[in-house]
């Protein structure tokens, strides 16, 4: 097929979606991609996407995810994914190829001859397959961006390292720690450890969901790299279940004191630097 | 460049280490210290490692060394001032100097030292 007949059956498919647009919205209209919105949010989206796709074909980009006439249907496959990301995954997501179905039963019903039927048909498949692939990358790309934000929120929420008295700091450690964040603990409580004189640091590890070996290394390292440096580490908040598995997997924390909550290690640690809290005998009277 | 210097306070000897400290040098203040604690007779060591960026692993021997030869002359070895990085590589490396008495500053280590309350 020669260009002059590409370009010939490109009109005549336009011409098509320009005759038919209100059938072919109202057919789309009742899809699953459009049946969750509004009646007349749907029928100014399909209608959007129904022009987006129609310059699309006439300019000849149909195979073209960036082309011109995808950029004005952004705005509306925005939409979608942003339905998708809402929802459950999989078969819920809106997929734009049930959109396919009844657009190519309403051009085969135009009573045309055999072969523009079919050259047609292969046109309106590619330009709604690229129409798919735009939307993929809109929602994997906000995906990605989700992704990116909440990573370092988390890292940023990861380590907060509290004074609690003069010499006495905390970190309270929260959720799963994976290598990552360990590291920063770590670092941030070391370095605050210089910069407060700390005498004692206590590691709470009541948040944190699970201790396997690699968490209780790295707990111990901890532990360590605070002696070396003249600060004496307690770890507080080893909830009884999850002292259990840590004797099961053979876990010790050798020389590292260990308290079951934070107000035994805070008891402890105003022990260490020679202080004790008792009533007050005024107060009492 | 390395400068190390040993200042006898009372019956303690502070040693301030400054810059890296090649293998050579570990070993010649290796000897020096201990003869200084022999003659001496000091009862505690004081080695301030806050000018030190790199420990590496002969160090950490020889100061685990330092801290065996001063015991068996009745001296108490403390380490003083170690810096986060260089806490975090040696226990990277697996060197946790077992035995070995740590401080936050000078005045910690010499609190320690003279086993009074552990109190700034």
């Amino acid at each position: 097929m020669t260009a002059g007949t590409g370009q010939t059956i490109r009109d005549r498919v336009a011409q098509f979606l320009k005759e038919n647009r209100s059938d072919i919205e109202r057919a789309w209209a009742a899809t699953p991609v459009f049946t969750a919105r509004r009646p007349a949010d749907a029928a100014e989206e399909c209608a959007e996407l129904l022009t987006g796709l129609r310059h699309v074909i006439e300019t000849g980009g149909e195979e073209d995810p960036s082309a011109d006439g995808l950029a004005t249907v952004r705005p509306v496959l925005a939409s979608l994914a942003a339905r998708s990301a809402g929802g459950p995954s999989g078969s819920d997501r809106p997929d734009v190829t049930v959109l396919k179905g009844p657009l190519l039963r309403l051009w085969r019903e135009q009573d045309l001859p055999e072969d523009i039927v079919h050259s047609g048909d292969l046109v309106l498949s590619n330009v709604l397959n690229t129409l798919r692939i735009a939307l993929l990358e809109i929602e994997l790309s906000a995906g990605a961006e989700t992704i990116l934000a909440q990573r370092a929120q988390l890292t940023e929420l990861s380590t907060p390292v509290i004074k609690l008295w003069d010499g006495i700091l905390a970190i309270p450690l929260i959720g799963t720690l994976d290598s990552t964040r360990g590291q920063v603990a770590t670092e941030s409580l070391l370095e605050q450890i210089v910069a407060h004189q700390a005498r004692v640091a206590i590691l709470d590890i009541t948040g944190v969901t699970a201790v396997d070996t690699l968490v209780a290394q790295h707990l111990l390292k901890t532990a360590v790299a605070a002696r070396l440096m003249g600060a004496e580490c307690i770890i507080s908040g080893i909830r009884p279940q999850i002292a259990q598995t840590m004797v099961q997997l053979g876990i010790d924390l050798g020389e590292v004191a260990t308290r079951a909550t934070l107000a035994d290690a805070f008891a402890r640690a105003l022990g260490i630097i020679g202080l004790t809290v008792r009533p007050d005998e005024r107060a009492a009277g | 460049m390395s400068a190390t210097s040993v200042v006898e306070l009372q019956d303690v000897l502070l040693v301030t280490i400054q810059g890296e400290l090649t293998d050579e040098d570990a070993m010649a203040l290796q000897e020096e210290l201990t003869t200084n604690v022999a003659r001496s007779s000091a009862r505690g060591v004081l080695i301030d490692v806050s000018g030190l960026d790199l420990v590496d692993s002969f160090l950490a021997r020889t100061l685990h060394d330092i801290a065996g030869a001063s015991a068996l002359l009745a001296a108490e070895t403390v380490v003083v001032g170690m810096r986060p990085e260089v806490a975090i590589t040696l226990v990277e490396l697996g060197l946790t100097l077992p035995g070995l008495g740590t401080a936050l500053t000078v005045a910690d280590g010499l609190d320690r030292l003279n086993g009074s309350a552990r109190r700034r």
